[in-house]
């Protein structure tokens, strides 16, 4: 088999022994859609995320055309409201979500922590399958005329006054959560009895530490949304009225349940994109990762206080004073170990041999657009001025910081950084980074703008706006053509690459993961051998195999003076 | 407020500028070279990682008092503040001024006076918003929310709803009017409605009937408690406990009776669900307020009219 297809495409390419890896392993649609290689999985993921991004993407297009208008010229407010909705409902549940998890986790913490897949394979692919069911249904809402509620469904506006498409929805997410869950359960129950011999939980790559954090949040956070939005359906379908004040029920209610999980929900987006900045920091400084244990415990800090801060989003509400100064209080604690890892990261550059290769440019893109979230999400943590820029342009800004600049920009990161693993091939260079500075600047001149905007008023989900306004949506929507240019651009090079690109050596950075110790791409199982770790992590010092020079010890004194000034 | 805002602006910035000045000098300084192939070995230290978690940790404690203090003191309206009825529906808001005046999407007040709102919705969450003032605060079906604010300019401001509530959620909104006092006197006198709300509620009070159960509120009514002095006093209830009657208890027992009976009586006052609106209901509210006992210090736009 591998020498009949081997013959045409490796003729131009100096001849080499055709290797079986996951890849060539199996042709053939039933070879992938019954596979339970979880490198392959990861690539089925790679095409229902990517799929689903560009719906997202292209509702946001729309958005942001309607909007270059005060009055909105392209649809009428019915419309606009729908394209709001189905933008958040598809990019947070059917892309965000599961986009570094599903692709990256999947493909990579088996090869990190040296093991020849996860624990539950066929769980894994039943993820998939669970995945694609729900947003079948979600798919269906779509384009039997969409839903008009907003991706938060507020009650009473979701369970009693909406016509629209509202419990397909509900139930197309109630069914991906499952995907959620089962995932997550798969990644722990992976990290916890597959990690090889000397992969200690002190050895494991901050990735795997994200995941794992991640994991705990989508195990216990994902059934209490499931839970909540079938009581929507309820109330819809069959009048129960949990969340009517007519029948006793309390819309509050409502908003204490969905923030419970959909505000950890943002630390499963921006967690594993931690995680990837954090690999690649560490590759392309060429260094080990300053304070490499506060930078792992940080990722449960931050799961574990993150479920103790969704009443953030109700401070005018209309919960109480005391209730609202706790959860400003412990907003705040949420921020510190966020605060932690940028500071390491940017320690860890300090004495590096720092390349300017793409995933560089994505991370340290990705610590100064979450930074700037991060920064942002003090004033909303704030009472005070939470009031003021609370369901404004303010909020739409920031968080777009914290999920586009930060989540996206680190899966994108990530998909370059692995990429030479997962397709054999590398990337084109000098294109990928130009696509990434296209993507940095299109991303602040989309969004930097509503910061402004926001402060001045503009409330969100509006389909007109008053026109002192417009300037700065004009601004917005140019930023955002210049944005979905810098997103086009990897869809055609990736593309590309897996067939014309160079031929990717196993480790051609080098790093020093697990994953980078197998060829390129991997075999089905992995390792040929069991892989024995015998170095801590991003240790440059014991690895002769990398073929780098070894590296100096820096003098104690000479890091002191130049390191505290970055501290505060 | 805005020094506030300011002051957050300010620590944003100065973090931002840090890491990117760190991280850009740091990887031009140690960039990738012949002579610097691979970064030195940086041991990490336990006094620069409790330093940084310290000092953003005292900052956002700083930021987390201002904070709650501006909010505990804009979410607790002043005793003697001007009392205006709003109520929120799909797409417009309704604003009951307590001599009466009503306007719909304009909300008039005069400067330099401290304004509270009682608001509530007919249908979902709307959110009453004006940018110019720094408020916000969501308006609920069933519970009265409040915010308060003291204009001390005139001119007209933007109101937007900004808790998004469907179809015509944009255009939900309209303008707060802040004119002189002599002004707004001028333009409270001007409107077609004479009635005040507590006439208002009045009126509705021997239409609908309560009366032949509660009495003319002289005293005790035939088969339910009297209402003269019943609002802002506590109420003991057939289950021993006790509330202080208030706006929600006085909304509660006029929608739903059964739900607190009042301790000597029979629970056999119908419900008014369905039966009256909340503008309406907001009037017998007025009305019971102003027949109730004034707290000390209480709330004497409502009830010093009578």
């Amino acid at each position: 088999m591998s020498t009949t297809t081997a013959s045409p495409a490796a003729a131009p390419s100096p001849p080499q022994p055709p290797r079986e890896h996951y890849l060539n392993a199996g042709y053939g649609i039933r070879s992938w859609l019954f596979t339970t290689d979880h490198k392959r999985i990861a690539l089925l993921w790679l095409i229902s995320i990517t799929f689903f991004f560009a719906l997202g993407g292209f509702f946001a297009l729309l958005i942001r055309l309607q909007l270059l208008t005060p009055q909105g010229w392209l649809f009428g407010p019915d419309t606009y409201n729908r394209l709001f909705t189905m933008h958040g409902i598809v990019m947070i549940f059917f892309f965000l979500i599961p986009a570094i998890p599903g692709v990256l986790g999947n493909f990579l913490i088996p090869l990190m922590i040296g093991a020849k897949d996860l624990a539950f394979p066929k769980l894994n692919l039943l993820s998939w399958y669970v995945f694609n069911i729900g947003a079948l249904f979600t798919f269906y809402s779509i384009v039997t005329g969409g839903i008009d509620t907003g991706w938060t469904f507020y009650t009473p506006l979701s369970s009693i006054y909406s016509n629209s498409q509202v419990s397909v929805a509900v139930v197309g997410i109630f069914i991906t959560g499952f995907s959620s869950i089962l995932t997550g359960l798969n990644f722990i129950v992976t990290i916890h009895t597959m990690r090889a011999p000397g992969m200690t939980w002190w050895r494991l790559p901050i990735f795997v530490w994200a995941h794992y954090a991640t994991s705990i949040i989508m195990v216990l956070g994902t059934p209490v949304v499931a839970i909540t939005l079938a009581l929507v359906a309820g109330d819809r379908l069959f009048h129960f009225g949990f969340f009517d004040p007519r029948l006793g029920g309390d819309p509050l209610l409502f908003q204490h349940l969905f923030w419970f999980y959909s505000h950890p929900a943002v630390y499963i987006m921006i967690l594993p994109a931690m995680g990837v900045t954090t690999e690649i920091v560490a590759t392309f400084a060429r260094k080990n990762l300053f304070g490499y244990k506060f930078v792992a415990v940080a990722s449960l800090a931050i799961a574990v206080i993150g479920f103790l801060v969704w009443a953030h989003h109700m401070f005018v509400a209309g919960i109480s004073i005391y209730a609202a100064m706790a959860f400003s209080f412990l907003s705040y604690a949420v921020a510190i170990p966020s605060a932690v890892k940028v500071f390491n990261w940017t320690a860890t550059l300090y004495r590096g041999s720092v390349s300017w290769q793409t995933p560089m440019l994505y991370a340290l893109g990705f610590i100064g657009l979450f930074v700037m979230g991060g920064m942002t999400g003090l004033f909303l943590a704030s009472l005070g001025a939470d009031v003021h820029v609370h369901d404004t342009y303010f909020v739409v800004a920031h968080f777009h910081y914290i999920m586009v600049g930060g989540a996206v920009m680190g899966y994108l990161g990530g998909l370059h950084y692995w990429w030479p693993k997962i397709s054999g091939r590398m990337y084109p260079e000098g294109l990928s980074r130009a696509a990434a500075i296209i993507l940095f600047v299109g991303f602040n001149l989309t969004f930097f703008p509503q910061f402004v905007l926001g402060y001045l008023g503009m409330p969100r989900r509006y389909a007109m706006y008053p026109p002192e306004f417009q300037v700065l949506n004009v601004l917005s929507t140019a930023g955002a053509s210049i944005l979905g240019l810098g997103y086009i651009l990897p869809i055609i090079y990736f593309v590309w690459s897996m067939r014309y690109g160079k031929v990717a050596s196993s480790n051609p950075w080098p790093a020093t993961g697990l994953e980078w110790q197998t060829t390129s791409p991997p075999p089905t199982e992995n390792f040929e051998t069991t892989p024995v770790v015998t170095w801590e992590p991003y240790d440059f010092e014991h690895r002769p195999d990398l073929g780098l020079p070894k590296p100096e010890r820096a003098q104690p004194e000479q890091l002191e003076a130049p390191g505290l000034e970055t501290g505060d | 407020m805005d020094a506030f805002f300011i002051f957050l602006v300010i620590v944003a910035v100065f973090f931002s500028v840090v890491v990117g000045i760190g991280i850009l000098y740091f990887s031009f300084r140690y960039r990738r070279s012949a002579k610097n192939p691979v970064g030195k070995i940086v041991e990490g230290s336990h006094a620069l990682e409790i330093a940084w978690m310290a000092a953003p940790f005292v900052i956002a404690m700083f930021m987390f008092a201002w904070g709650s203090k501006l909010y505990v003191t804009m979410r607790r309206p002043p005793s003697d503040a001007l009392e205006i009825y709003v109520v929120g529906k799909q797409w417009m808001w309704k604003v009951q001024h307590p001599d009466g005046r009503r306007e719909f999407d304009e909300l008039h007040v005069p400067v330099n006076r401290d304004i509270k709102l009682t608001m509530i919705s007919e249908d979902v969450i709307h959110d009453f918003f004006v940018p110019a003032f720094r408020v916000k605060m969501d308006v609920l079906p069933g519970r009265y929310s409040t915010m308060w604010f003291r204009p001390t300019k005139t001119g007209r401001y933007h109101l937007f709803c900004s808790q998004y509530c469907g179809t015509d959620h944009s255009q939900m909104g309209g303008w707060v009017t802040v004119m002189e006092p002599s002004e707004y006197q001028a333009w409270l006198t001007g409107g077609s409605n004479s009635e005040s709300l507590e006439q208002a509620g009045q009126a509705l009070f021997t239409q609908l009937a309560c009366v032949s159960c509660h009495g003319e509120g002289q005293g005790p009514g035939p088969r339910a408690p009297a209402l003269r002095g019943v609002y802002g006093s506590k109420v003991k209830l057939t289950d021993g406990s006790t509330v202080v009657a208030d706006e929600a208890y006085i909304r509660e027992s006029i929608l739903d009776p059964r739900a607190k009976i009042v301790a000597g009586y029979e629970p056999i006052m119908p419900t008014f669900q369905g039966v009256i609106s909340e503008d309406q209901l907001l009037q017998l509210v007025a009305y019971v307020k102003s027949i109730g006992v004034p707290p000390a210090g209480g709330s004497p736009a409502a009830a010093g009219k009578e």
